[in-house]
């Protein structure tokens, strides 16, 4: 059979699947809308996190951004991960003991103000939208890809779909086609890698392949061999990375922070029972987090390696079927510059011949190794998964701002449940549509924004998180101030140096980096901004008068985990 | 101090002292081994991997993961004392 007769199948299936669970788990009341009715048990919500959080940029984008950065790249393996440690010790326990829907709910209680909630429902509203667009672009890749259909179909079979499972089922749906999502989107990640690792070291496990001896006979260990590659072409070293160690510090700092600031991963620890099962999955969403990202950079080793030994030097007439099939979707591109007929893949710009993607290390990945086509349909399924579980965790998000923090909480208090149920589903359909729009025609900095969402969540929501549990006396005057001016001060610096705004537009970045604040990319200034919010609430909070006693007293609550029940009706 | 108010701010003594120890392996393994001094161990190099190199793409990972679960038996065993386990 061929590569399009098994994606057919296979992404028939899980769709099906997913629709199935969706008309299985219909929301009947706000609070399964919201939070699944908080009964989600500690490992189902441990994989629905899992899924919720791997997108399109961890299963598809990573591990290729990890093979062309080397070392440069553990920014994202370090950052992705560490984010949950933080999550799960200074966060997820104590939002889940405070027991509400979002987490506007909580900086609107815990900072007694309106303003401070509709300040965390615009930063929670901007991360969420930045995100959700590009994996609506996710699914609009592979669907042209794999299934050979226009770019824009695919996005809007993608929306179809997404929306009916988030209409329906809400967060209940959700988390368990999320669940579903997880299983197919690790198999499909981790079956060709299993693979390519025999093939090449001869260890069925990526983790201890990376680091083991070639299958060739010559013994020499693959990173050696990879280095010499690297350096032979005129790249960095692959194991040595070319970022200064302050930008490499930093944006692994912002990528944590911002994983632990994320609306869409927090409200998950929203749907379990008690404190101690918050705890405990997170422990289990790192740890099926951690296959996929344990497995990512061996990934990225062998793909650089095979794509070196295929391409480099070699007839570009007698290029394998999967560099033409790419060649058409323009994500890969020779050039013949000195005419030989030959391919030079070098690091010096005036030399080199092929530009490569990205986006496709691991979806030409198998291809590239020759595996057989189930295998290759399987990773177009698997990437689908890690798109679709993650736009539906955002879209619920976007949908309950609305509804529940606009709608109910600000506007309209004396709402029906019945139409904050009707307002939530009604919200979700126009945010997929925006979502949809913006996958179709991406404005030009969708990915670059997608990075910067992390600086914004940590310039913004993780400072008053964090102060509003650890800090009693913190009040509604610093956590406002310091939201605001970190997510300006991290939107400046975007604007600035990411797309040269104030200096004459794109074309000026480049020049633009020397002025950098202390050396620091804007992928890693969210760090920065996110001191300063510190700074700015600690030091508005010594001016203004102590939150009041009550306040004081729900402080106080959270920290004690007894008690949690079901999130609080209201 | 009422007698509930002085067993809940001992044990919320307790869980910072635990956040402190667990944030700073936390801190240790990824920005120390991983980035600070990862030319220093990449000196060292065991089977294929330069032990820097190694922290940064995988041995920080793992031990985040052991992390969370040391943490998860540390609070419930910390709850149980205080009787605040459910």
């Amino acid at each position: 059979m061929t590569v399009q007769t098994w994606t057919y199948i296979l992404v028939g299936i899980t769709f099906a699947l997913y629709i199935g669970i969706a008309i299985w788990s219909r929301a009947g009341s706000t609070k399964e809308f919201y939070v699944a009715g908080g009964g989600v048990s500690p490992l189902a919500n441990g994989m629905a996190t899992a899924a919720d959080w791997m997108s399109a940029a961890s299963f598809i984008s990573m591990a290729g951004i990890i093979a062309f950065a080397g070392y440069d790249g553990s920014v994202y393996l370090m950052g992705w991960t560490g984010g949950y440690v933080l999550l799960a010790l200074l966060l997820a326990p104590y939002l889940r003991k405070f027991g509400k829907f979002t987490v506007p709910d909580f900086i609107g209680d815990r900072y007694y103000s309106k303003t401070a909630r509709i300040v965390a429902v615009f930063c929670a509203l901007i991360v969420s939208f930045t995100y959700v667009a590009g994996q609506m672009r996710g699914v609009g890749l592979v669907f042209s890809r794999f299934l050979e259909v226009d770019i824009n179909t695919g996005v809007i079979i993608g929306m179809i779909i997404v929306l009916f499972y988030a209409v329906l089922g809400g967060m209940k749906g959700i988390t368990y086609t999320q669940v579903a999502q997880y299983c197919v989107l690790i198999f499909a990640f981790m079956v060709p890698a299993i693979f390519i690792s025999i093939q090449m070291t001869g260890n069925p496990i990526p983790q201890l392949g990376m680091g083991s001896t070639l299958n060739d006979g010559s013994g020499m260990y693959l990173l050696d061999k990879l280095d010499g590659l690297s350096t032979e072409l005129g790249f960095n070293e692959y194991t040595d990375g070319s970022k200064s160690v302050t930008d490499v510090f930093m944006i692994t700092l912002a990528l944590m922070v911002g994983t632990a600031g994320l609306p869409h991963v927090i409200v998950r620890f929203f749907t379990v029972k008690r404190v101690k099962d918050a705890r405990k999955s997170a422990g289990w969403a790192l740890l099926l987090i951690a296959i996929l990202y344990t497995t990512a950079p061996a990934v990225s080793v062998f793909a650089r390696t095979n794509m070196i030994n295929t391409v480099s030097d070699q007839e570009y007439a007698s290029m394998p079927a999967w560099f033409k099939t790419w060649e058409k979707t323009k994500l890969i591109t020779f050039e013949d510059k000195n005419g030989d007929g030959k391919i030079q893949y070098v690091a010096d710009a005036k030399q080199n011949e092929l530009t490569v993607d990205n986006d496709i290390m691991v979806l030409a990945n198998p291809e590239i190794a020759n595996l057989p086509s189930w295998v290759i349909a399987l990773v177009a399924a698997g990437a689908l998964a890690a798109a679709l579980s993650t736009a539906a965790g955002l879209l619920l998000v976007i949908s309950a701002s609305v509804s529940h923090d606009l709608i109910k909480k600000v506007f309209k208090p004396d709402i029906s449940e019945k139409g904050e149920l009707l307002a939530a589903r009604l919200s979700a359909v126009v945010a997929v549509v925006i979502a949809g729009y913006f996958g179709i025609n991406p404005p030009g900095f969708v990915a670059a924004v997608v990075a910067l969402a992390f600086g914004l969540a940590a310039a913004s929501f993780f400072p008053a998180i964090v102060l509003g549990i650890f800090y009693k006396k913190m009040n509604k005057e610093g956590a406002i101030a310091g939201m605001v001016i970190g997510i300006s001060l991290m939107i400046f610096y975007m604007l600035k140096f990411k797309f040269g705004i104030f200096d004459g537009g794109k074309s000026a970045v480049a020049g633009l980096q020397k002025d950098w604040w202390f050396g620091i990319s804007p992928e890693g200034f969210g760090s920065i901004a996110m001191l300063v919010n510190f700074v700015v609430s600690i030091v508005i909070l010594q001016f203004t008068p102590a939150p009041p006693e009550d306040v004081q007293e729900i402080v106080e609550d959270i920290r004690i985990p007894s008690g949690a029940g079901q999130a609080v009706d209201h | 101090m009422s007698d509930k108010q002085k067993k809940a701010s001992a044990y919320w003594r307790e869980n910072v002292r635990y956040l402190f120890l667990l944030l700073s392996i936390w801190f240790a393994v990824s920005y120390g081994a991983g980035i600070l001094f990862k030319e220093a161990l990449d000196t060292i190099q065991i089977g294929g991997f330069k032990l820097g190199f190694w922290f940064a793409q995988q041995g920080a990972i793992y031990v985040f993961v052991i992390l969370i679960f040391v943490y998860v038996r540390l609070m419930n065993k910390l709850d149980k004392k205080y009787g605040y386990n459910e």
